[in-house]
């Protein structure tokens, strides 16, 4: 467990100007090297003295990471594009609004200034047990502190717990799973394209990460196909504050409403699970549903099936079914 | 909460079972007051270096002449040998009144390896060490007439004191119920124990805003169950005149000072529209409700018998000396105008010297509840007038004649077209030198006052007095809150839609921060209401909401931005100040914390109360849902 604080740990600090010069630091240092983004998930953790890499790969240099540009009919977002970035961007905000929606309610003002797209979904849990350096599963260990009788578990996953009841703190993790975006990975072996759906891991597949990245990979490029361009978005964010603060839950969802007739839908939810869940059954059950508060509720129910809710975090349950409904009865409703 | 139990503190007024057999109606509830840390956003800081056998401390601290004392009783020095310097605190909140002892450990430190040491605290060991508001569960049986008179109260405290245990937070709460809600008749029984969390400590109106936050629903419910007008409830139990309240000293209550509370609420009741608010009460918008609340706060105000100190130089500018510190308000220099305003000077010709113990400050109140504007409006009212006394004996040794006959205005004493610039003035008071230039001093100042009177002794007009002004009793502030919320029954959401204030704190001294008081305060009561609170892990015995973002003291963000938060104040002076002048910087804590719990309850209906704070997400969606996790009062730390 940390103990001395503020202070970090000596590092060796890389800042490549090139894809292939961090790769070649990424296969020099393996598993002791830390990609660096926009530095709010970085820091916190070297501060704590919780992580202790022995290189900081800054790929702040790299400018071709942080392209945004038109493509197929659909966009391509460098990872190291800032939330503001991708929220101004008219390619983005024209077709794609669900993630200009769900980017601006992530963080704060300032911390979209600084964070990146491809930081905000590769981002580690915010579980205080977990982050405070306790010796849980995620981190090597042999228990789950968030999940004992008197843990403190307000915050945790009603859904796809295994062994950790961590949650996925992403806000645009959900919008880009119902935009079916494709997120690029690159490392010495060459690039591979994952879905960003199967991008996002749960603990039952590898306990120690959320997402497909492992070390000497790069995420590197954000592709949003144009199937969703211009649908029907929905995307809303509970949280304590109005600002600065991570989802209690989220939902995003992309339809393709024609009179109001559901002809497609994607539902994706963050914060209740390790991963973003899509929600594929409620989104069959709606699917040539007219848009109506008994179809919304229906997506709402079937949502929360198997839900396993802990001491302090029932409220969820109820927070979840309706989000989900919202998604579909739409923010015109 | 059980009853029964040892207490270490009770009191009595009145017959408080004969009041209850007068009441209509009994409420008799278990509440909740949360623990809560400061959070100031500069954490406390400290270098400290020696130089000639001197200690050199700069520090963050409320108090700049009233750390000095502490500082070398820590560092282990006479205050002679320690020189403070504190010009700009940072947020205090009560958790740097006196600075804090870990700011002893650069100076030690500095001492062992002969170079500057400084301290830097991380926002985590600001939650360990920087003290906290302590958390209280109260069972508390309040008794109401038909027409919503408070008849009795019985209150029974249980404080988390923290690893030192003793905090007076529970005692006044206790005092500030009797005083917002005047019953005729009340217990107070109470208790304050042990607990393995972090250090306790005064944070802004300590017991005031906890008693705010567990008692304004119950009178708010009371009103509802009588059908009383809820805002008519706080109006007809508040103070007026010199009220009388809280614990009996040989068996008489003490007394406040003035109390126009009424006078506010009036005001307000027509600045503010309330019926107007009333009627947007449970006004349902898709699936969002309308709430509106209001609640009446009250905390110290001030305090007497300070020191004022100034000198006028030989080149005609008044220098006036104060110990007050600067918690970003600038109060330091606003509560010395009135000795300009006493020797009928423009503020221009006046130099502020502060901050600094090597410039020979003056004793100076605490800056601490909210002391400051009282005391030191009429300690520097008391040096300008001693000033302007000493001005006029000085021409009329110069002119001869009566003192009286001389008229000081505009940097001079004058009488017809005799006249002395301040600065001839203050070269004959170099050359009378005795009670003139310092070398003869009032008996009844503070010793600190006369080490910093003598070492500017010679320097020109140099005036050093006590106040002894009459004071009329304790000095109490008024504010109360109006809070209009949006609760979206779906998600939980509490969105502040509209927030104002009433504010009765004697004469408005400085309109612009008056209404930063009542409104920054207001913010920090959204806090208390909404979402800040610590979570600690009960098996384990650890804090795990340490950083900004699991704590959640609100943001700006949180605050109403789409109406601007409206101010209201009757603006009557306390008869028994020269200048009138309460301090503001408590009371407007609990009221916001109040009137926004107040009308998150109506939104979600007529009895809808969650008797502990703060009320967030998961308890409304809990009670909505009956769930049975919406934590009872008995339930800390979660």
């Amino acid at each position: 467990m940390a103990v001395i604080r503020d202070k970090m740990p000596a590092f060796q600090l890389f800042q490549p100007a090139s894809t292939e010069e961090a790769l070649g630091v990424l296969n020099r240092y393996g598993a002791d090297a830390w990609v660096l983004a926009g530095g709010l998930d970085t820091w916190d953790w070297l501060k704590d003295r919780v992580q202790k890499p022995a290189a900081v790969v800054d790929l702040g240099g790299i400018a071709s990471l942080r392209e945004i540009r038109s493509a197929g009919g659909g966009v391509e977002i460098g990872a190291m594009a800032t939330l503001r970035e991708v929220i101004r961007h008219s390619d983005v905000s024209g077709q794609f609004s669900l993630l200009t929606d769900a980017a601006s309610q992530a963080a704060s003002p300032q911390i979209q200034n600084q964070g990146t797209l491809g930081g905000n979904v590769g981002q580690d849990t915010r579980c205080w047990y977990y982050r405070d350096g306790w010796s849980c599963y995620r981190a090597g260990g042999n228990i789950c502190y968030a999940d004992t009788p008197t843990a403190m578990n307000r915050e945790h996953a009603i859904l796809g717990a295994s062994r950790c009841v961590a949650v996925n703190p992403s806000d645009t993790a959900p919008a880009l799973i119902a935009l079916d975006a494709e997120m690029v990975v690159l490392n010495s072996g060459g690039e591979r394209v994952i879905a960003a759906q199967d991008f996002f891991i749960g603990p039952a597949v590898d306990i120690e990460r959320m997402t497909a990245l492992r070390p000497g990979d790069i995420l590197t490029q954000i592709r949003i196909p144009s199937t969703w361009a211009d649908a029907r978005f929905y995307f809303e964010k509970a949280r304590d504050r109005a600002v600065w603060d991570f989802p209690l839950a989220n939902v995003a969802s992309a339809a393709k409403v024609s009179n109001g007739l559901i002809e497609d839908i994607r539902i994706v939810a963050n914060g209740v699970a390790p991963y973003p869940v899509r929600f594929v059954a409620a989104e069959d059950a709606v699917r040539g549903q007219q848009v109506n508060d008994q179809t919304a509720a229906q997506a709402g129910e079937i949502a929360v099936r198997g839900v396993t809710p802990l001491a302090h975090n029932g409220y969820k349950v109820s927070l979840l079914r309706n989000l989900v409904a919202r998604s579909v009865r739409g923010a015109e409703a | 909460m059980p009853l029964g139990g040892e207490v270490t503190d009770e009191w009595e007024v009145g017959d408080v079972e004969a009041g209850f057999a007068e009441a209509d109606l009994i409420l008799d509830e278990s509440v909740f007051a949360a623990s809560l840390s400061h959070q100031p956003l500069e954490t406390r800081t400290a270098m400290a270096y020696w130089q000639n056998g001197k200690c050199y401390m700069h520090c963050s601290t409320q108090s700049t002449g009233r750390t000095e004392g502490n500082m070398a009783r820590w560092v282990g020095v006479d205050p002679a040998n320690l020189v403070l310097i504190g010009e700009y605190c940072g947020g205090g909140f009560g958790s740097k009144i006196a600075a804090s002892i870990q700011a002893r450990i650069p100076a030690l430190l500095s001492k062992k390896a002969g170079k500057p040491v400084m301290l830097r605290v991380t926002r985590q060991e600001e939650n360990f060490f920087g003290r906290a508001r302590p958390g209280i569960q109260a069972r508390a049986k309040f008794g109401f007439k038909s027409d919503g008179r408070i008849v009795a109260m019985d209150l029974l405290h249980v404080q988390d004191g923290g690893p030192y245990g003793r905090s007076g937070d529970f005692m006044s709460a206790a005092d500030q119920a009797s005083l917002m809600y005047q019953p005729d008749h009340m217990r107070m029984r109470g208790i304050t124990v042990y607990t393995n969390t972090p250090p306790r400590g005064a944070q802004r109106a300590p017991g005031g805003v906890q008693a705010v936050a567990m008692f304004a629903p119950i009178v708010d419910k009371a009103a509802k169950q009588l059908g009383v007008d809820r805002l008519e409830i706080i109006r007809m139990n508040a103070p007026e005149g010199q009220a009388t309240f809280g614990r009996p000293r040989q068996g008489q209550q003490g007394n406040v000072s003035s109390a126009f509370p009424k006078e506010a609420i009036d005001k307000a009741r027509v600045d503010f529209d309330w019926d107007a608010m009333q009627a947007r009460s449970k006004r349902r918008n898709g699936t969002k409700v309308t709430g509106v609340g209001a609640a009446i706060s009250s905390y110290s105000a001030g305090a007497s018998g300070i020191d004022g100190l100034l000198v006028i130089r030989p080149d005609g500018i008044v220098q006036i000396h104060t110990g007050v510190g600067n918690l970003g308000t600038e109060s330091f220099s606003d509560t010395s105008r009135p000795a300009m305003e006493a020797l009928d000077t423009p503020w221009e010709q006046a130099e502020m010297v502060w901050g600094d113990t090597s410039k020979h400050l003056p004793w100076s109140a605490i800056q601490g509840g909210s002391q400051t504007t009282h005391a030191h409006t009429r300690s520097n009212w008391a040096a300008g007038l001693e000033a302007k006394k000493r001005l006029q004996e000085i021409a009329a040794d110069r002119f001869g004649g009566s003192p009286d006959s001389f008229r000081v205005s505009n940097a001079r004493v004058y009488r017809g077209g005799q006249s002395l610039t301040f600065g001839q003035a203050a070269e004959r008071a170099m050359q009378m030198s005795g009670i003139y230039d310092g070398s003869e001093l009032p008996e009844d100042i503070n010793e600190v006052t006369i080490r910093s009177a003598t070492a500017l002794a010679g320097s020109g007009l140099v005036v050093a007095v006590k106040d002894n002004f009459e004071t009329g009793g304790r000095n109490m502030s008024y504010v109360i809150g109006f809070a209009e919320v949006e609760v979206d029954v779906e998600t939980g959401a509490v969105q502040l839609v509209d927030y104002k204030a009433a504010a009765d704190v004697g004469t408005i001294l400085h309109p612009n921060n008056l209404v930063a008081q009542v409104h920054g305060g207001g913010v920090q009561g959204f806090g208390v209401a909404l979402g800040q609170k610590w979570v600690m892990d009960p098996q384990w015995g650890l804090h795990v909401a340490k950083r900004f973002y699991s704590n959640r003291p609100p943001t700006i963000l949180d605050v109403p931005h789409e109406k601007e938060m409206d101010f209201s104040s009757p603006n009557l002076p306390d008869p028994f100040s020269p200048i009138g002048a309460r301090g503001v910087g408590e009371p407007p804590v609990g009221a916001a914390a109040g009137a926004v719990l107040n009308a998150i309850a109506d939104a979600l209906g007529d009895d809808v109360y969650f008797n502990r704070s703060p009320i967030m997400r998961d308890m409304i969606l809990s009670k909505l849902n009956g769930l049975d996790d919406a934590h009872n009062p008995l339930s800390t730390h979660v």
